[in-house]
């Protein structure tokens, strides 16, 4: 009910876009449904114009493009997902850990992370995907533990400030073990920060993982992904086929409307804070 | 004086710490696997001479922390030892790369710098504009691209529907500097929207962040000109930060250039790892790994440097 009245206060960029989130969430989740063709099929002639037949045309091997699309929104998006969560959690526990426990942990976890941090992030997984390979959990787990570097700072942070609060003490003194006070005290405070920053994590993740796709790195084909789509159809961009803009439009189009949101939520955690 | 010559020291001594962490991680990385790392290259039906002669050409054969010192020293010697797939030396493929990775970046600085900080300046000095606003709309939709996404669209407008550049930005040594500014106008002009987007919103915020400091409104109130309490006692001030966005902006760049040299099939120094990735060419991996890593480092502590000298707190201790 609380979300209900605070979505009728939401301006209306923010309202923009949770419509265009909304509009991905659904293509994949019910891309079996929606497509008219599956996954892999070649249904027709390379690059073909758009028909009835074919809403967005085909692809470089044939492939009905819209089928692709939505398939592509369920593989990205997912992973994307998965990615960023594993991110939160790494970052949160270690964050919270450290802010915590003090002392000799604090300082070898934040003197970690620095170093991590002073290293460009693409040029890190490039190598790292370079010894691991590139299967899809190698891909989650490399750019998780990188992203949590970030996610790390933050919930430190804010844990900080939480951990001097007289409830975080009375809960200490009566004897709550660590696990507890993360769980139950720090947590719940610490909710409305690392929801906004969930969002832009998640943009950053969904670019990169796109951008190492694009680059043939990330997810492998057959599987339909945009970064890889925008990268198998390039060549058409020469003959003015502007098959290759759709995947990269999607792309944007989805960060677009998370950035959107996020830009409200950030809005609504600092008012809450003056 | 000496309490920022003490701070710089300070930053440069980290500076060198991360480095070698760096070397280090990017030395134990490929160390993690070497026994699969033989397999995993030659394929699985190499026989164990080839594997014994793969751990030779690596020098798998030797403990591990002699080979890290020879590789940093051969490193330093500017010996990065010989590429897997061609057997070059890996020194010979990377000079030349690294020059145009670098001249793209340099290109693309020249205007992005000047164009972001002046827009960046007026939309703070006019901020909640109609200008302000709209800047900031097409700036935020721009750091949302993918710059794969910029540079589609603009070979699309620029290279297909109007043929003025070339969408392959194909460079050697024998063309003149303006046959070379010719070919690169595409990927030049992509890396320096999607670093004006950054910079200007980074400047922006600082600018900002000084104007709303109490000694800027002690000045207003004091009734010092409008002009002149920005020249004489915001700009000492703002200089600093924005140093730091300058820097901290090319830093990206250097490393943003991989996907964009990528897409326009430019011989530069990200395009080389990122076959070399695909090739799981390591030595070639991690000797421009190493590379882009020292590069962004390097900026990333002028930046620090820069700004801790040119701020006037620090300048004027009390």
């Amino acid at each position: 009910m609380a979300l209900f009245k605070l979505l009728r206060q939401s301006p209306w960029s923010a309202r923009i876009g949770l419509a265009m989130i909304l509009i991905n969430v659904f293509a994949a989740l019910f891309a079996p449904v929606i497509s008219p063709y599956t996954e892999t099929e070649i249904v027709g002639d390379v690059w073909m114009p758009m028909s009835t037949d074919h809403f967005l045309g085909t692809d470089h091997l044939g492939r009905d493009l819209f089928t692709r699309m939505m398939y592509g929104a369920r593989n990205t998006i997912a992973i994307a997902f998965i990615t960023a969560m594993l991110s939160f959690m790494v970052g949160i526990i270690f964050g919270f850990f450290a802010a915590t426990v003090g002392g000799w942990t604090d300082l070898a976890c934040s003197r970690f992370v620095d170093i991590m941090m002073a290293f460009p992030t693409l040029i890190f997984a490039l190598m790292a995907l370079s010894i691991v390979g590139t299967s899809i959990s190698a891909l989650i787990l490399v750019i998780a533990l990188l992203d949590s570097t970030r996610v790390y700072r933050l919930s430190r942070a804010v844990a900080m400030d939480i951990e001097v609060m007289e409830y975080v003490e009375a809960a200490r003194l009566r004897g709550e073990g660590i696990w507890w006070l993360m769980r139950h005290e720090i947590l719940p405070n610490a909710m409305p920060p690392l929801v906004a920053e969930f969002g832009l994590r998640f943009c950053f993740v969904f670019l990169f993982i796109a951008a190492l796709s694009f680059l043939g790195l990330g997810i492998q084909p057959p599987l339909a992904d945009w970064g890889g789509m925008v990268r198998e159809n390039s060549g058409a961009i020469t003959f003015g086929i502007f098959i290759p803009l759709w995947p990269a439009g999607a792309i944007a189009f989805l960060t677009v409307g998370v950035n959107l949101v996020v830009d409200w939520f950030l809005h609504i955690a600092s008012g809450l804070k003056d | 004086m000496g309490q920022i010559i003490e701070l710089v020291v300070k930053r440069v001594a980290l500076g060198l710490v991360t480095m070698i962490v760096i070397s280090l991680l990017i030395f134990v990385g490929v160390e993690a696997l070497p026994g699969d790392l033989a397999t995993a290259v030659l394929g699985q039906s190499a026989t164990p001479e080839t594997v014994a002669a793969f751990r030779k050409e690596l020098k798998l054969d030797l403990p591990p922390h002699v080979r890290y010192f020879a590789w940093l020293g051969g490193f330093m010697r500017g010996d990065l030892g010989n590429s897997l797939s061609n057997q070059r030396p890996v020194a010979e493929l990377i000079g030349w790369r690294f020059g145009n990775t670098m001249f793209l970046a340099a290109s693309a600085a020249v205007v992005a710098v000047p164009v972001a900080l002046i827009l960046g300046i007026l939309a703070a000095l006019y901020r909640n504009t109609l200008f302000d606003k709209t800047i900031s709309m097409v700036t935020l939709s721009t750091i949302s691209f993918p710059e794969f996404f910029v540079a589609y669209i603009l070979i699309a407008l620029l290279s297909v529907q109007v043929v003025i550049f070339p969408s392959i930005s194909n460079i050697n040594e024998q063309m003149t500097f303006w046959e070379k500014i010719h070919a690169i106008v595409l990927p030049s002009l992509t890396l320096t929207l999607v670093v004006v987007a950054h910079m200007m919103r980074q400047t922006r915020a600082a600018i900002i962040n000084i104007l709303a400091s109490p000694f800027i409104e002690m000045a207003r109130l004091k009734g010092i000109k409008r002009m002149r309490v920005i020249v004489l006692h915001a700009f000492p001030n703002a200089l600093s930060p924005v140093i730091n966005v300058v820097a901290v902006n090319l830093a990206y760049l250097i490393v943003g250039v991989v996907i964009v040299e990528v897409v326009f099939v430019y011989p530069g120094l990200g395009q080389l790892l990122v076959d070399s990735v695909s090739k799981r060419d390591i030595p070639v991996v991690q000797a421009s790994g190493l590379i882009f890593a020292a590069t962004y480092v390097a900026l990333n502590l002028l930046a620090d440097v820069m700004s801790i000298i040119s701020n006037p707190r620090m300048l004027n201790p009390r």
